[in-house]
């Protein structure tokens, strides 16, 4: 049978170096916030943390670090400059959105790898929205003095600790959401592996673009 | 606060060379139970001595990166108001509050080391004679708290050309009365903002805060401000620190 090409390879590496950055970097950084949390009484498990003391976890968070700013980067470069991005994630209506997420919630929305329904588009959008916003301010969080421009965006250096924190707490909240779908839709795991998927029986767009 | 806990754990054992291989394997064991790790670098898991080569190179190039960031730019770090500074500050150091070293001034005096031309020590009334600064400055711990302070003394950097310091030189390093010891780059030795503090709000160093004094960096974070200065030496051999020595990155720029 023939088959399509739905993840292009430059996608195939990021997600899977991604997804091992992000591990890195939240679990690691559990362990560092865990050394003076911000919120009174919430602290994560010492068992999902990576280092095994405060200065290890610094040495993980600032090792991958790079591999995740890189292959961001990369990845979003080459998002925008191949149209990719512009082909299977945009247009986002909010009117296809309301009504996805209504075939959603019936149990009637198609979740393939070919043609992102209205709710994967904002999905994908928002995490890479979130990794962006955990980015920005773990810059500030790390370098205050230096980037006072990003500082002066974000807001204080307290305010920078509680914006990375919430842009962890939407990368974790986006992997629970898409693990979860993965295991309901496991055709769309193996293309993420292969780049290939059988075409799909629907062609015609399943939203209202 | 674990920055305390680690050293209270071993504050007892002599810090030889097995001891710090030991702590070494222990830091790496958990970590390396994660096999996303070995889909990433296609490296043994169980080579935990391989895993540790990366990260403590990864640390050595993101001094190199700091200091690039910090020697492109004449970049303060930001001020804030009186009414800003944290009351009581928060103590912190590598051994609890009911431990800090008293040292008094009779007596005292700052040694000077390395390549430096006059090395002559310094009395604290001689330096409080010297033209005085003072700044109110975010402190910034390593852990991830910070806490407002005003520190006030000797602009370094002046203090620096004075003592005819080789300021084409790669360290300054300063060895403490608390059996504390730590190194910086000479470009943040000679940074407008970085004093060798004698007050913290207006009054003299108390001892919880470094007396007789403590070199005030508001560009690193706060392990990298050491207290109770018995010494300064200006050198090319990289001294490392008592908490560098042990992993942290050596920059802590911020």
């Amino acid at each position: 049978m023939k088959k399509d090409l739905v993840h292009p390879l430059y996608v195939r590496l990021f997600h899977w170096l991604n997804a091992a950055a992000i591990v890195m970097m939240v679990m690691s950084g559990w362990k560092i916030y865990n050394a003076s949390p911000i919120f009174e009484g919430i602290a994560f498990p010492e068992a999902l943390t990576l280092g095994d003391w405060l200065g290890g976890a610094l040495q993980w968070h600032f090792a991958a670090m790079w591999l995740f700013v890189v292959n961001l980067i990369v990845y979003l470069v080459t998002g925008i400059a191949t149209g990719h991005f512009r082909e299977k994630m945009f247009p986002v209506s909010p009117v296809a959105v309301i009504n996805d997420v209504g075939q959603a919630l019936r149990g009637k929305l198609a979740h393939d790898s070919h043609d992102y329904n209205a709710v994967q588009r904002v999905f994908y959008i928002g995490v890479i929205g979130a990794m962006l916003m955990t980015l920005i301010s773990g810059l500030v969080v790390w370098k205050s003095a230096q980037f006072q421009l990003l500082s002066w965006i974000v807001g204080s250096y307290d305010t920078a600790r509680i914006v990375h924190f919430a842009g962890m707490t939407l990368i974790c909240a986006f992997i629970v959401v898409h693990l979860a779908l993965v295991a309901i839709v496991p055709s769309t795991f193996i293309p993420m592996i292969t780049g290939w998927a059988k075409p799909f029986p629907k062609k015609e767009k399943n939203h209202v673009a | 606060m674990l920055l305390k806990r680690h050293s209270s754990e071993k504050l007892f054992l002599p810090r030889t060379k097995q001891v710090l291989n030991i702590e070494r394997r222990f830091f790496m064991g958990k970590a390396l139970s994660l096999g996303a790790l070995s889909m990433l670098t296609g490296c043994n898991v169980a080579d935990d001595s391989q895993a540790q080569g990366v990260l403590d190179a990864m640390s050595r190039w993101n001094d190199k990166v700091q200091l690039a960031i910090f020697g492109t730019t004449t970049q303060l770090a930001p001020t804030y108001t009186e009414a800003d500074i944290k009351d009581p500050f928060p103590f912190n150091a590598y051994y609890g509050e009911d431990e800090v070293r008293i040292v008094k001034e009779e007596g005292y005096k700052l040694e000077l080391a390395g390549l430096i031309d006059k090395k002559d020590s310094w009395t604290l009334q001689n330096l409080r004679a010297l033209p005085q600064q003072s700044q109110i400055t975010r402190h910034i711990c390593v852990e991830g708290w910070s806490a407002i302070g005003k520190w006030g003394g000797v602009n370094f950097a002046d203090f620096l050309h004075m003592i005819g310091a080789d300021t084409k030189a790669k360290y300054v390093a300063f060895k403490c009365a608390d059996d504390y010891h730590t190194s910086i780059d000479m470009a943040t030795a000679l940074h407008p903002q970085t004093t060798l503090a004698l007050t913290f709000r207006d009054q003299p160093l108390p001892p919880k805060y470094g007396f007789p004094m403590k070199l005030r960096i508001p560009t690193k974070l706060g392990f990298k401000n050491p207290k109770h200065i018995m010494s300064i030496e200006v050198t090319n051999d990289y001294p490392g620190g008592y908490w560098e020595d042990q992993g942290y990155n050596w920059f802590s720029g911020t």
